[in-house]
């Protein structure tokens, strides 16, 4: 079980692994705090879900969901492209550590286990597609409403 | 482009797609900022096709017929800083702020917008490393040790960069030596999840961008970019996947424990 000390601490530090991307991508630096913001929740979806459900394919879903969501809403209030939130913010998500224990366990000789990690990266970078998908798909108009400054 | 006609709105159209494509645009936003630069400038007809390594435009000018054709070179780093100004560039040409010279000079500014500094990426590859390693379960002392084998990891890819190694071999490399280094230090009494610096420290090498921008292409219809995205995207991740695992083997081999994950 994660704390709620734990919990804050694991947005922090969410917050500055995003905003080290985004130095690594030249975002610009007026939006280094709005998609650190976007990676942070992000993440902390993807704990909250996955704590409840102990599922990583579904916690990578919802966590998309939001943090997909989060992107267009900022890209509109703030008059860029969705690209600068949207790359930053989900590389928590892309399953680096699948990667790593795919190739462990192939190179161990434990084909059980590498087919078992292996389909589930293959799951979790579906379940991402998918979050994407769905969230690009609604109408525009829909965060354009919810921006604070919708009047222009 | 041999020829630059500075007042040609097709050619700006052209350099205003190239900037985009090559730091990391989707193909969507390339196509439609260009209709809408040419739109605004009342050109003929204008169309125009992009793949994630080319754009085709054609348009007519004045009863003539152009065409241009651009090939960019598809290993260029991401800038997302020139994505945003570009369409920024582009907000304010649709509302008719600029001449064609202008919107020229301004573009060509955007296309010198500087790198960040070396130094600063490799203390940003270092502190992602650090946090990733963090929250993928890392002790603080891990934490440390991913954030100086990020250092090293950013530092080889620079070199790599410079020296202008085929990014197949850079990405195997780059993650042998992320492997390495959490091996050796592990074994050196510093750190206690050898499997988690290692993830930190190759964090930077996992495949995001294309990931996202297949995802965005394929969901636009565009198919052929979406799929060589993909393939960069897979290929990428199985570099990864080779370079930790011939270190781990060798080290298995010579009879040093590799640790057990999770």
């Amino acid at each position: 079980m994660i704390s709620p000390a734990d919990f804050v601490l694991q947005g922090i530090v969410a917050f500055f692994a995003t905003v080290s991307f985004a130095i690594l991508f030249h975002v610009p630096q007026k939006q280094y705090f709005w998609s650190g913001l976007t990676g942070s929740l992000g993440w902390l979806c993807y704990l909250a879900v996955n704590q409840s459900s102990s599922s990583v394919v579904m916690a990578s879903f919802a966590a998309t969901l939001l943090l997909t969501a989060l992107s267009r809403y900022f890209a509109v209030w703030r008059k860029t492209p969705i690209t600068i939130f949207l790359i930053c913010g989900i590389f928590p998500l892309v399953p680096g550590a699948g990667i790593y224990y795919t190739a462990y366990y192939f190179i161990m000789g434990d084909n059980t286990m590498a087919g078992i990690k292996g389909a589930e990266t293959l799951k979790i970078a579906a379940a991402i597609t998918l979050g994407i998908v769905i969230i690009l798909s609604l109408p525009y108009r829909l965060f354009h409403l919810l921006s604070p400054k919708s009047s222009k | 482009m041999i020829t630059e006609n500075e007042n040609s709105p097709l050619e700006l159209a052209v350099l205003a797609g190239r900037i985009l494509l090559s730091n990391g645009a989707e193909i969507f936003r390339v196509q439609e900022t260009m209709e809408r630069i040419a739109a605004s400038y009342h050109m003929d007809s204008f169309h125009v096709y992009a793949i994630s390594n080319g754009i085709f435009a054609c348009g007519t000018e004045n009863g003539i017929p152009h065409t241009a054709e651009i090939r960019h070179v598809p290993l260029a780093p991401v800038h997302l800083g020139r994505v945003a100004a570009v369409n920024q560039i582009s907000r304010e040409i649709a509302e008719g702020k600029h001449t064609i010279p202008e919107a020229f000079a301004l573009l060509k500014e955007i296309e010198k917008l500087p790198f960040t500094s070396g130094r600063i990426q490799i203390l940003a590859t270092g502190m992602g490393s650090a946090c990733f390693c963090y929250l993928f379960g890392g002790s603080p002392v891990d934490c440390v040790v991913s954030f100086f084998s990020g250092l090293l990891v950013c530092i080889f890819l620079l070199l790599a960069g410079k020296k202008k190694l085929s990014k197949i071999m850079t990405t195997i490399l780059a993650s042998a030596l992320a492997a390495f280094c959490g091996l050796v230090l592990y074994h050196a009494g510093i750190g206690h999840n050898m499997d988690r610096i290692i993830i930190g420290s190759i964090i930077p090498l996992v495949p995001g961008v294309p990931l996202t921008n297949s995802i965005r292409d394929f969901f636009n219809g565009d198919y052929i970019s979406g799929t060589i995205r993909l393939i960069d995207t897979l290929l990428i991740a199985t570099c990864i996947a080779l370079g930790v695992g011939f270190i781990l083997k060798a080290a298995s081999m010579m009879g040093i424990a590799v640790g057990v994950p999770l």
